[in-house]
């Protein structure tokens, strides 16, 4: 055993291992390709988060050099970062790609939605995405889900069967074995594809370093109007802050993660380049969950119980 | 920018878990993370708010690792669970299977793209059942390394001898069956020897702690024993402008290498051409290999489509629509003979009929039983298998890949079980029917 293996390789690891970057790539490719050869109607989830934007990156990988086989689909909450919108709007014309928008503020406006009395919109959002889906006719949905985020997510499978009313039920979870994705479903039914299933937060910000791909400029240190709640420097806005009794302050920081403002907490934070916030991820003693997202914060089960709904 | 650079340089270590509760495993594990700094600061303030809520005194690691609701309210461990951390040196992608009695499927299940599994074993206890069935399902997957992990060598005084003896027992059993290769360790998990850091109770020890070993286990492939195999997921056909004749075959490469210039051929179909160009992910490349993500261009514009599987002209594995294989029964509702199924191998799926099931395999003891006639959860067994079409199938010991499928219910998209194709491990006998007459054969 050891013996064979050491004449192919004369020794060494090289030049057959793959770094641990390109294997995950490599898988990522892999469940593109699966599900664009299986299913009808896939699409994307785009927010213009850095997680959507590497899965896009390794989409436009995946078929090039065709145009990829997918449409996007952004979940509006209505209380985004500007800078995120421009970024997403700018990469959609770029590649030519097709958009659809599910908004949470029109399901407000019309009635059918209730906005919460702490005015955090990122549960209201599975409603708007379920009927979006259902309207569609979308089989096959890619969310950046990461297992490494949350220990509900750390269940998931790659490939997750939804049924005809988008919920997830961890007890009826199909085994995934070798590389093998069961894509089956009824009529009615949808698929949730996770390829960056087996990424870390690092993972990304490594990935996104190697292929110097771009991100919205909220990612970096920049000079910022913020107020804190809950121990999260929020950025003020139409959305309902700063409260009485909240004061505004500019200070030096960015976004880990990129979604509703009014969940989404800035770190402080000088890291203006993207080796600088690698080595800040890499020393953080804190999951970029836990460090700024309110809504994670709500229960134990949280995160379980939005998925349930259908959350992604 | 050294910073990235050196963190880019690491290879990717896939490894499973195997083990009962009582064995220590959430403690392994627990430490494996806490102590290469893999749990952060809010996660344990999580556990240690949940803890005290639950009146218990300190943190209970294992709500680190069990996330799901019921898991929480029953105190066990519903499913397989992945869990990530890393060190200067590697990143690791744990299968974290539970240890009650679905232990099975799940194990199966974790073990499918692991290249290593730990095995733990209770030094008070020695080698048990479980610990044979460990084994024999470590065996039958074909995991290239597996640790046998001695714990709770705090409880047995640290004795060289109660380890030398459990670990020369076991390492016979493993290699009967065709492990090929066992690192044993002795450890105390709750303690911490010999995990991340070595023991100073255990001077006569001189091998690696785990983590050691599970940094400089090897995890390349050998190339020179693989035989090549690309299943063909999808066409890439951008017809524009620019590329208005490109016709690649896009997929992973499921073993082996490929090379430009290789004569190649495509099955089922048997037609064969030349490789003329390999794209690694819109870059040209002249070799490609194992598990890579490619698109292959031929010379000749044939008949390709998804499911087809591109193999070297010289190197073709026989085409079959009759499958022998030993099988997992992944699925609550029983596979029997008759049953029929899809079975998806590679990138295709087909149609298939369960013919035969000659025998269940008991792992506690290897033995077989005979005509089992159905497969329940969680059985082993070895199941005949005819198919509509031809397929190209590997045996499972030669290629994890391509030697391996699962079958699907065509009615409502349940997997049902695991398959790997070729001779058995524990059947080197043919079965003897001795139930002619017991009302189960068909």
């Amino acid at each position: 055993m050891t013996t064979t293996v050491a004449a192919v390789a004369e020794g060494t690891d090289a030049p057959y291992a793959l770094s641990h970057l390109d294997a995950l790539e490599s898988e990522a490719v892999h469940i593109f390709r699966e599900v664009a050869g299986e299913f009808e109607r896939p699409v994307i989830l785009f927010s213009g988060g850095k997680d959507s934007i590497v899965m896009l990156h390794l989409a436009l990988k995946a078929f090039a050099p065709a145009a990829i086989p997918f449409s996007l689909l952004h979940v509006d909450t209505g209380h985004n970062f500007p800078e995120v919108l421009e970024y997403r709007d700018r990469t959609v014309e770029r590649h030519g790609l097709r958009l659809h928008v599910a908004s949470v503020q029109d399901y407000i406006d019309r009635g059918v939605l209730k906005e919460r009395p702490d005015g955090t919109r990122n549960p209201l959002q599975t409603l708007p995405l379920t009927e979006k889906i259902q309207a569609e006719k979308f089989d096959a949905v890619f969310g950046g889900g990461r297992r490494d985020e949350e220990k509900a997510r750390a269940k998931e499978r790659v490939f997750s069967l939804r049924d005809e009313f988008s919920q997830w039920d961890p007890r009826r979870q199909r085994p995934e074995l070798w590389n093998l994705y069961n894509g089956r479903h009824a009529p009615g039914e949808h698929v949730r594809v996770f390829p960056l299933s087996n990424w870390t937060e690092l993972d990304v910000w490594q990935y996104i370093a190697r292929e110097g791909i771009e991100l919205p400029e909220i990612y970096f240190a920049h000079e910022r109007e913020v107020f804190s709640r809950s121990g999260m420097w929020l950025t003020p806005g139409e959305w309902g802050g700063p409260k009485d009794g909240e004061t505004v302050e500019k200070r030096l920081v960015r976004y880990r993660t990129v979604g509703d403002m009014s969940c989404t907490g800035a770190v402080d934070s000088d890291a203006v380049t993207l080796d600088d916030v690698i080595v800040e991820i890499a020393a953080s003693r804190l999951t970029e969950r836990g460090a700024t997202r309110a809504d994670d914060k709500m229960s134990e089960a949280a995160m379980e119980d939005r998925k349930r709904e259908g959350y992604f | 920018m050294s910073t990235t650079t050196e963190l880019s340089e690491t290879t990717l270590l896939r490894f499973a878990t195997a083990g009962s509760v009582d064995d220590g495993k959430s403690t392994l594990v627990g430490r494996l993370l806490h102590d290469s700094k893999s749990v952060l600061t809010d996660q344990l303030e999580a556990v240690e708010r949940a803890s005290t809520a639950r009146g218990q005194e300190g943190p209970d690691l294992a709500l680190l690792t069990d996330g799901l609701r019921a898991e929480r309210e029953q105190g066990i461990t519903i499913d397989v669970a992945y869990r990530y951390f890393a060190t200067a040196k590697r990143r690791f992608i744990l299968a974290d299977t539970p240890g009650h009695v679905q232990y099975t499927r799940n194990m199966v299940t974790g073990a499918s793209t692991a290249e290593l599994t730990v095995i733990l074993i209770d030094a008070r206890n020695g080698v048990v059942e479980q610990t044979r069935r460990h084994a024999a399902l470590a065996a039958l997957l074909r995991v290239p390394h597996v640790v046998l992990a001695v714990n709770k060598m705090d409880l047995v005084d640290y004795q060289e001898s109660v380890f030398a003896a459990i670990a020369e027992e076991f390492t016979a059993y493993a290699l009967e069956l065709g492990v090929p290769e066992v690192t044993a360790i002795p450890i105390s998990a709750l303690a911490g020897d010999n995990v991340v850091e070595p023991s100073a109770n255990m001077d006569w020890y001189g091998g690696p702690t785990v983590l050691e070993h599970l940094e400089t286990v090897p995890v390349i492939h050998d190339l020179s024993h693989c035989h090549a195999r690309l299943p063909v997921q999808f066409v890439i056909r951008p017809q524009t402008a620019e590329h208005p004749d490109y016709r690649g075959y896009a997929g992973q490469i499921a073993a082996g290498s490929f090379r430009v210039g290789e004569s190649v051929t495509v099955l089922p179909s048997g037609r064969s051409s030349k490789i003329s160009g390999i794209d690694l992910l819109g870059e040209p490349v002249s070799i490609a290999w194992t598990t890579q993500s490619v698109t292959v261009l031929l010379e000749d514009d044939i008949d390709i489509s998804r499911g087809d599987l591109i193999v070297p002209s010289k190197d073709a594995p026989p085409t079959t629509q009759d499958i022998e294989a030993t099988v997992c029964h992944v699925a609550d509702a029983p596979l029997t003979v008759g049953h029929r199924v899809l079975l998806k191998h590679g990138t295709r799926t087909v149609k298939a009929i369960v013919k035969d099931i000659p025998s269940r395999l008991t792992l506690d003891d290897l033995s077989l039983h005979p005509h089992p006639g159905q497969l329940v959860a969680n059985d082993i067994g070895r199941v005949k298998i005819r198919t509509a079409e031809p397929l190209p199938v590997d045996s499972y010991s030669d290629s994890r890949r391509t030697g391996s499928f699962i079958l699907i219910d065509p009615n409502d998209g349940t997997t049902l079980t695991a398959g790997m194709v070729g001779e058995s491990f524990a059947s080197p006998e043919p079965v003897k029917d001795a139930s002619e007459d017991d009302g189960w054969d068909f």
